[in-house]
């Protein structure tokens, strides 16, 4: 008869171990900077958790979600602030001007605050030609518009030849949070199901291929958009049965449901076979040795759905521009806590960490 | 993807997992050791385990290049990398393993010009653009990667690019293998072989181990359906009582290997009268440095390097992992002083290492049945 096979106990003795160690405050105890400090992983958590958390030490940072929310004079504000560096400048798809504006929107979307103003600061490099900065400001422009949001303040700065690669951007944000739920990590509860927004992968090898380092002959386009739209779609269909988004860009959907299941406590499971990647992508990536699950993204979603609500919310996503292969691609449980497992198309499982290191290049 | 997929079908997979419960003589536990770590990977990545009954059990062999290095020889390269105007170059999974003092992202961080590479063709590329560096190749791998760095020596000379230099680490797979079946406290039925590996040698180096130890070897594919039927081949071969090589990867294997490659290898490269094998010691005849007739393009003959043999961390027990005597969370440091962000042991830094892939993809509990 066959009978199941216990984990032996010094295993799961072993393992315990390792789970209390991992959901333990990361202590930074690094010499220096090195690129894995930058690329989304566990060095990149350990830098936030472990020296600008308990530096900074607010209400609004604690909860570590992609925008901070302040109220002010009865409303009640989402704020947010992030930095582009990525080279090269223009890509298929989209540009840095493009990322700058629609990074700060997916922020302030995914919280669930409508998108208001941003503020742009630009670190020009000497010898960066005008026509390069006026297609950038260009872009910037443009995308604004098509996100519904002004830039109301900004700054130049100028540095010698060789100090940045062409142009550094920095853009913060303000918007006003929806009424029609209230988002957070701590909302997540087992038996929602996980909604992506469309296929995953895309910008990160779109940079890649770009830079011509491959000698891989493919098309794959950034999907750098602004997320409001579903967003606003996804409000409207769940309510507060919408209980959790973020927006998957650097280090992927993996990073971000790694950080869910550590800041709610819970399981996350993922069926690889539901999880749309263009085949330019799966190619790519399989390749050069990557898991589209960690390659980033610049205008997708994933997002936490009331099991009652998840059909409505994946026919609005759907119906939301950039949403045509939105799908529901897993669930949370409550077994193993903190940690998010794949089921492989194969039939099998296995865990799907955090990323440790930098596999890839600056990509945003 | 074509020719990918069909090799990822779970309907196949299925078919294989219920061939094998067949062949499985109740109450029996099998151990069947997977050479080359790329395999350790695929097992992992794809749940492979989780498709057969638990009395079936897949130890985690010594082929992962990047886990057999040892810790001098990483100190040898960052010494190389830290001279000034040299441009070091090397595969990315290399970055993250410990010297005695840090990694090569280290040094990188402290301001040596590191660079990672695709191929040792890049590594060319590079010095062909800054002729007035010098650009050294760190090489590792097995007979899988040591024909590309042969060629690229061989493309360096032809061209006249002097600027270019190999510190070769390469590695054979044999002697390893042969030192495995030696050790006493060993316990195995039998072998997934490398795929790779035999691409290049064929299957011919490989028919010691039925002749002389007694064990059948599968030479096997990377996709979850080849292993699935390798480990068939071997139950079929122990439930028949026969013990030979067979070739699962017949698709790109022949048996002969690539006779081509062999003599690229052999013109380039000699074999090292002995090597330091991370865990396992100094092996003879086991790895390959650059031939005499190379010699003006070897950086370790162009560079002085410390060459100091530095003793495996005392906690670490990446031999033991390597050899398969013990499990990666039997390890006393696996986890908490070893994780794959800090490493002690290089089975953790790889994703071929057997400790990567168990932190990465196994750390949970399972369900499965025995028979």
């Amino acid at each position: 008869m066959p009978h199941p096979d216990t984990l032996d106990e010094r295993e799961q003795r072993v393992l315990d171990r390792i789970e209390t160690a991992r959901g333990r405050r990361p202590k930074f105890r690094d010499e220096r900077i090195t690129m894995a400090h930058g690329a989304g992983g566990k060095a990149s958590q350990t830098l936030i958790e472990g020296l600008l958390v308990p530096a900074f030490g607010s209400a609004a940072l604690d909860v570590l979600g992609d925008a901070g929310l302040v109220a002010a004079g009865g409303a009640s504000l989402a704020f947010t602030t992030d930095s582009f560096v990525v080279r090269p400048l223009r890509f298929p798809g989209g540009s840095i001007g493009d990322l700058a504006v629609n990074g700060t929107v997916n922020d302030l979307a995914v919280a669930g605050a409508r998108p208001l103003a941003l503020t742009l600061a630009m670190v020009l490099e000497e010898g960066l030609t005008a026509a390069d900065l006026k297609a950038e400001v260009e872009a910037i422009a443009a995308a604004a518009v098509a996100a519904g949001v002004q830039v109301v303040a900004g700054d130049t700065k100028v540095v010698e030849r060789g100090h940045a690669d062409g142009m550094y951007l920095c853009t913060a944000g303000i918007g006003l949070v929806d009424e029609r739920a209230a988002p957070s990590p701590a909302a997540l509860k087992p038996g929602d199901r996980i909604l992506l927004s469309g296929t995953i992968g895309d910008h990160g090898t779109a940079i890649m291929l770009a830079r011509g380092e491959f000698e891989l002959d493919a098309t794959v386009e950034s999907d750098t958009r602004s997320l409001w739209p579903a967003v606003d779609a996804l409000l409207d269909a769940a309510g507060p049965g919408l209980h959790c988004m973020r927006d998957a860009t650097r280090g992927g959907v993996a990073s971000v449901l790694n950080e869910l299941a550590r800041a709610s406590g819970v399981a996350i499971v993922v069926r690889e076979a539901d999880v749309p990647v263009n085949p330019a992508v799966a190619g790519a990536a399989e390749i050069l040795g990557l898991d589209p699950m960690y390659i980033a993204n610049e205008g997708k979603l994933v997002a936490f759905v009331a099991a009652e609500q998840a059909d409505a919310a994946l026919a609005a996503l759907q119906a939301a521009p950039g949403g045509e292969r939105a799908a529901v691609i897993g669930e949370v449980r409550t077994e193993p806590p903190g940690m998010v497992l794949v089921e492989t198309a194969f039939g099998g499982k296995r865990v799907m960490d955090q990323l440790v290191g930098d596999p890839l290049p600056r990509i945003c | 993807m074509k020719f990918v997929d069909e090799f990822r079908d779970a309907q196949l997979g299925r078919v294989l997992a219920g061939e094998i419960l067949a062949t499985v003589e109740p109450g029996r536990h099998y151990k069947i050791m997977e050479v080359c770590g790329g395999h350790t990977h695929a097992i992992y990545k794809y749940g492979v385990d989780d498709l057969l009954p638990a009395n079936v059990e897949l130890v985690h062999g010594p082929g992962c290049p990047v886990c057999v290095i040892p810790m001098g020889r990483v100190d040898d390269g960052i010494a190389i990398a830290r001279e000034p105007g040299v441009i070091f170059t090397v595969f990315g999974d290399m970055l993250r393993v410990p010297g005695a003092d840090g990694t090569m992202l280290d040094a990188k961080a402290a301001g040596a010009d590191i660079r990672v590479v695709y191929s040792p063709l890049d590594a060319l590329r590079i010095a062909r653009e800054n002729p007035d560096r010098e650009v050294v190749f760190f090489a590792i791998g097995f007979e899988t990667t040591a024909p590309s760095t042969a060629l690229t020596l061989k493309r360096a000379r032809a061209d006249g690019i002097s600027n270019f230099s190999v510190m070769c680490n390469h590695v054979t797979i044999v002697p390893p293998l042969r030192a495995l079946l030696e050790s006493p406290d060993l316990r195995l039925d039998g072998f997934i072989g490398p795929g790779h590996v035999s691409t290049v040698v064929g299957c011919r180096p490989l028919e010691f181990i039925p002749a002389d130890y007694a064990k059948p070897v599968v030479v096997s594919g990377f996709e979850p359906v080849d292993l699935l039927q390798s480990v068939l081949m071997i139950m079929r071969q122990l439930a028949e009582g026969r013990c030979e090589v067979e070739n699962q990867y017949s698709r790109v294997v022949p048996y002969e290997g690539n006779l081509r490659a062999l003599q690229v290898m052999a013109e380039v490269f000699a074999l090292r009268p002995h090597f330091e094998w991370r865990g396992l010691g100094f092996i003879s005849q086991s790895a390959l440095r650059l031939s005499d007739a190379y010699r003006e393009l070897d950086a370790e003959v162009r560079f002085s390097v410390p060459g100091v043999r530095v003793a495996d961390p005392k906690a670490c027990q990446c031999g033991e992992v390597l050899k398969g005597v013990i499990k990666p969370w039997e390890c006393k440091v696996f986890g908490t002083a070893c994780t794959p962000d800090h490493a002690i042991g290089t089975c953790m830094v790889s994703p071929e290492g057997a400790c990567a892939a168990y932190y990465n993809y196994g750390r949970f509990a399972r369900e499965r049945a025995v028979v």
